[in-house]
Formats: structure tokens, C-alpha cells, sequence
């Protein structure tokens, strides 16, 4: 390799190449933030929404399960939920399935995996559904294939 | 031991070790509840003891490269470490934010709090006081080695290594960053995982690799750094656009997936040309450097983040593969192999090849050294051939039929059970080696004539540097 390239070359290949490639992520990265923020489901998140992504976070959902395939394998998707429950268009009903869900939650029932008990307020339930509801309503390029998430 | 400062690595290493043991049991308790389900459902639920072997691994592999960086930049730059005190200040800082980690975890307090309450962010959990914890830590790091580097001799060894490491602590500021919208939240959280583990560790990696094979070797320098600027080029320049293998299925535009399926593609380039150069380097070598231990895990790192990060990050990177196999136990398998190859190793490498000389004896438990990385690395080899078989079963019944999610769960439960056999397996490997290191006692098997006779005869064959 002495011959056909030295130290220094090799050097200014790497600073001067990832330079280039840096730039070139950031203007499509640029592009895929204005891309998010003028799409028509970012037009619809309101402040319910972003209340239940903070019930999501604050409980640390994401180390059971995957949220558009990103978490833990532990437990069920939850992006396409609410198509799975049926009650994609319907906010009350979604509210309702949620409810009802959280509350008879840890099963108890041996050799099933037990989600805690987290005393939800309906509130928190309600911004949990619209944030699950919204998410579910988000273009991922028909990501996940099937209802089984 | 050339310089008095390079002891700092010591004290790094010690509590890097400490939550090694700590992530490795709690990765055996989180296989075990995924075949008892029951098993502490109520005291530590499945979601607390993922945190705690996530974010274990995450600190004490950044722990281990802080401690690495205190050890080799005196020696590169030959002088001793701008201020000891400021790394023994950072050392504590980070200690107490572990600890309020833990605390915060498994007691779960102050939830939903803005300052002391976890953040739920994957990987990034930590309260916000202990995030504002890791960036004064990083800044008073980068302040201290960029201090001694400046003021002494620059080689390319520090200068990827501080590379590295300055991007390390600038992407984790995105941390901070967390949007309502959850597409943007994905798009920016990714700039910390992913630039990390597939951008600037790499240049950490290679960095430490290149000085273990320099010392180990005893290649001459022109030769190793110029592998090391070829080999960091290679992890950028397909690396960094290699992000673009997250932005299929977040809501971003469908151009990433043609550019995340070439970049990301590209990504096993780097990897199988440390795997190369490591296995070099060797075959030049000039030199018959005793610590044996150290030379296995730094071949056993090439190879295996070549095979756990390239060949099984290959493995589901195609879009047409990944919209299947997202999110699936394949995507496990390969988070295993990759991290305990590439970060794991490269730790274990360099702890291996410090420890003896910081403790200022020879190396060692040399055998019982090797037998641990046998033993862990067969545990996590097996660990993920299981995962990949287990999460092909569920691509198919779960993505391709349409099963539900637990009914898939329930058939493929004995992958589950040899999971946790090869983890068992991992973490006495993980008590071994640590034993193995602490534990100072003569070498288990006597050498025998030949090595005797190198020992005592041949001036290449140096013992650890004193």
C-alpha cells in the first residue's frame, strides 16, 4: 500500500470525503425535516397528542414494546394499535379499548407476560389514545406490513 | 507504566468492570423473564431491567473509552495528562449520575418530573440532571486530553481518537433535543444512536485497535496509521449516510430507502478491513509481545464486529429485507454480536493489555483470561444464532402471515430458553474475566520450554512495560 498511496494523501481523503458526506446528510436531513413538519398528519398534532407522547415517555412504554418498530421485542407494536383495535377513526371508541386495557393490566394470568399497572387518569388515557391514534396515522411508507404489526 | 497519569485508566477501569457486571446480570434477568414471565413482574418490571442493561452497557463502554484515552494519549502525546485532578472530578461526576440513574429506576421516582424524572427515549432514559451530568463530564474530558494532545505530540492515533471522542460528546446535545412530533423525534434521536455506534466509536475503535496492534506488533507507525486514516474513511463515508437505513419506516421520504440500502451496505467495508488489518499487522509483526490475552481479544474484536456489525447488519439493511425483519429478534441477534464485538472486545482488549502494566506486574491469568473470551464469545455467538433463528420464525409467522404478536411469541418460546442457556453462559465468562483480572496469582498452566525459553532468552519477547 506504501506505494500507491501515502500517509498524507490518506489522510486528506478521509477529512476532505467526510467533509463532502456531511454536508450531503445534512441538506437531506434539512429536506427530511421540512418534509415532517409540512406533511398533512404533522398539520393535525395538536397539544393532546404531545401530552400522550409524555404519558409514553414518562412511563418508559418503549422497553416492552416497539413503536414503529423502534424499542424493546418484549411486548406488542404499538403504531398500528389502534388499526388492530378497529378504532383508528373513532377517538372515543379508542379512548374506551385504552381504558379498558390499562386498567385490567397486570393480568396475573401465569406464564403471560404482565404489563404493569401504571394509575393512568382518564386524562393521560385519553392523550395516550390521540397520540397512539396520530402516530398509527403517519406515513411509514406502508410500514407494518400487515395488521399484526 | 511511562507516565504517572496514565494510572487515571485505573480507577475508569475498575468502575467500567463494576457495571459490566451489572449490565451482564441484568441482561441474564431479563432472559429469565422472558421464560417466567411472572419472575419479578411486579417488583422490577421487564421495561426497569432493560434500562438497566441498556444504559449499564452504554456508561461503562464510554467509561472504558474515557479510561483508554487517559492511557494511550500520554504515551502518543509523551507527555503526562493536563490536570489528574480533572479526571478524577469527571470520574465522580459520572459515578453520582450512575448511581442517581440506578436510584431513579428501580425505585421509579419523581416520574414525569422534567428534571429528575427518567426521560423515555430508548437508550437515552437518564434524568435530565444526569444528561447535564454527561455533557459537564464530556466538556471537562475533552478540555483535559485536548490540553495535553495540544501541547505535545500529535500522532493519528490521538487525532482519531479525539475526533471520536469530540463527536461522541457533541451528538449526545441532541439528547436534549426531543420534539412532540415523533417522526422529527426519530429522525434527531437517530443522530445520537446511530452516529455514534456507527460513526465515531468507529473512529474510537479503530484508534484503540491501531495502538493495541502497534504495541502488541510492534508494526512500524507509518504503516498503522495510515490502515487507521483508510479504515476510519471507509466507516464515514459509508457510515454517515448509512443513516439513512432508520429512515424507512418513520415517516421521512422514500429516497432513504435507496440510500440507506447502499450506504448502510457499504458499512461492512470498515469492518472487515479492521478485521483485515488487525490480522496483518500480526503477520508483519516485529515483535512477540507476551500478553497473549490482549492479542486475542483485539483479533477477536476484529472478527466479531465484523461478523456481529457487517455481515448480521447486512443481514437486514436492505429495505426489502428490513420491512419484514424490522423490529423483530433479528434486529436483537444483531445488537448483540455487534456491541459485544465491537465495543465489548475492543474494551476487554484494552483492559486486558492496561491492566498488567497499571498494576505493574506481568500478565497474568493469561489462561483463565483466554478461557473467559471463549466462554463469553461462544455464549454470544450461540446467543445470536438463536435470536436470528427465532426472530426468522417470527419475520414469517408474525410479518409475512400475519400471526399476533404473542401468539408468534409462544411458538418460538425454546429460542427463548437457548437464549438464556448461552447467556448463563456469557455471564460467567464475564465474572471470569474480571476475576481473571483482579484476582493476581501465578499463571494457571506453566509455559512450556519453548515459551520458558522465549521468555528468558529472547529481547523481543518483552514482559509488560514497567
Amino acid at each position: 500500500m506504501r506505494e500507491v498511496m501515502t500517509k498524507s494523501m490518506a489522510r486528506n481523503i478521509f477529512y476532505g470525503g467526510s467533509l463532502f458526506f456531511i454536508l450531503i446528510f445534512l441538506a437531506l436531513s434539512a429536506h427530511s425535516h421540512w418534509y415532517i413538519v409540512n406533511s398533512e398528519n404533522s398539520a393535525k398534532l395538536d397539544e393532546s397528542v404531545v401530552r400522550g407522547k409524555h404519558v409514553w415517555e414518562k412511563h418508559a412504554c418503549i422497553n416492552c414494546h416497539t413503536i414503529m418498530g423502534e424499542g424493546a421485542y418484549f411486548a406488542p407494536e404499538v403504531a398500528n394499535v389502534m388499526t388492530r383495535w378497529g378504532v383508528l377513526d373513532d377517538p372515543e371508541s379508542a379512548f374506551e379499548s385504552l381504558k379498558g386495557w390499562m386498567e385490567a393490566q397486570p393480568t396475573g394470568i401465569p406464564g403471560r407476560r404482565q404489563m404493569p399497572q401504571f394509575n393512568l387518569s382518564d386524562e393521560e388515557i385519553r392523550d395516550l389514545a390521540n397520540f397512539l391514534i396520530w402516530t398509527d396515522n403517519i406515513d411509514a411508507q406502508d410500514w407494518p406490513p400487515n395488521e399484526a404489526g | 507504566m511511562k507516565y504517572e497519569s496514565q494510572k487515571i485508566a485505573y480507577a475508569y477501569f475498575a468502575v467500567a468492570m463494576a457495571l459490566f457486571a451489572i449490565q451482564v446480570i441484568g441482561g441474564l434477568l431479563a432472559g429469565l423473564i422472558y421464560v417466567f414471565p411472572n419472575f419479578l413482574s411486579e417488583l422490577l418490571p421487564f421495561n426497569i431491567v432493560r434500562m438497566l442493561h441498556t444504559n449499564s452497557l452504554i456508561v461503562w463502554l464510554i467509561l472504558g473509552f474515557f479510561g483508554a484515552a487517559y492511557f494511550l494519549i500520554p504515551e502518543e502525546a509523551e507527555r503526562e495528562i493536563h490536570s489528574p485532578k480533572l479526571a478524577y472530578l469527571q470520574l465522580i461526576i459520572l459515578v453520582v449520575g450512575t448511581l442517581g440513574v440506578v436510584v431513579t429506576y428501580v425505585f421509579n421516582l419523581f416520574e414525569g418530573n422534567w428534571l429528575l424524572g427518567k426521560e423515555g427515549r430508548e437508550f437515552l432514559e437518564q434524568p435530565k440532571w444526569v444528561k447535564a451530568g454527561i455533557v459537564v463530564a464530556a466538556l471537562i474530558f475533552l478540555y483535559n486530553v485536548s490540553m495535553t494532545v495540544l501541547k505535545g505530540k500529535k500522532t493519528a492515533i490521538t487525532n482519531i481518537l479525539l475526533l471520536g471522542l469530540w463527536g461522541l460528546a457533541l451528538l449526545f446535545l441532541f439528547a436534549f433535543y426531543n420534539p412532540g412530533n415523533l417522526s422529527l423525534d426519530k429522525q434527531y434521536w437517530w443522530y445520537v444512536v446511530h452516529l455514534w455506534v456507527e460513526g465515531v466509536w468507529e473512529l474510537i475503535m479503530a484508534s484503540i485497535l491501531a495502538y493495541l496492534m502497534l504495541k502488541l506488533t510492534g508494526v512500524d507507525r507509518e504503516v498503522v496509521e495510515k490502515w487507521l486514516y483508510v479504515i476510519v474513511a471507509a466507516a464515514l463515508f459509508s457510515g454517515i449516510l448509512g443513516t439513512g437505513h432508520h429512515y424507512y419506516w418513520i415517516g421521512t421520504p422514500a429516497y432513504w430507502q435507496w440510500i440507506g440500502s447502499i450506504f448502510s451496505s457499504l458499512e461492512v467495508i470498515p469492518f472487515f478491513a479492521m478485521m483485515a488489518f488487525a490480522f496483518v499487522m500480526v503477520w508483519k509483526g516485529r515483535r512477540d509481545h507476551p500478553n497473549k490475552a490482549a492479542l486475542l481479544w483485539s483479533l477477536g474484536c476484529a472478527t466479531l464486529a465484523f461478523f456481529g456489525a457487517g455481515v448480521w447488519g447486512f443481514l437486514h439493511t436492505l429495505h426489502g429485507v428490513n420491512y419484514y425483519t424490522h423490529g423483530t429478534q433479528i434486529t436483537a441477534a444483531h445488537g448483540h454480536l455487534a456491541f459485544y464485538g465491537a465495543y465489548v472486545c475492543l474494551n476487554l482488549a484494552i483492559f486486558s493489555y492496561a491492566m498488567p502494566i497499571l498494576k505493574n506486574r506481568d500478565p497474568y491469568n493469561q489462561v483463565l483470561n483466554m478461557g473467559s473470551f471463549w466462554l463469553m464469545t461462544s455464549g454470544m455467538v450461540f446467543m445470536t444464532f438463536v435470536l436470528t433463528f427465532g426472530g426468522t420464525v417470527q419475520t414469517h409467522m408474525q410479518r409475512v402471515v400475519g400471526d399476533y404478536f404473542m401468539d408468534v411469541q409462544d411458538q418460538i418460546a425454546i429460542f427463548y430458553w437457548m437464549r438464556l442457556g448461552s447467556g448463563i453462559v456469557v455471564v460467567l465468562g464475564a465474572l471470569l474475566f474480571i476475576y481473571s483480572i483482579w484476582v493476581p496469582r501465578k499463571e494457571v498452566v506453566e509455559p512450556g520450554p519453548i515459551e520458558r525459553d522465549r521468555l528468558e532468552s529472547d529481547p523481543d519477547h518483552v514482559a509488560a512495560e514497567s
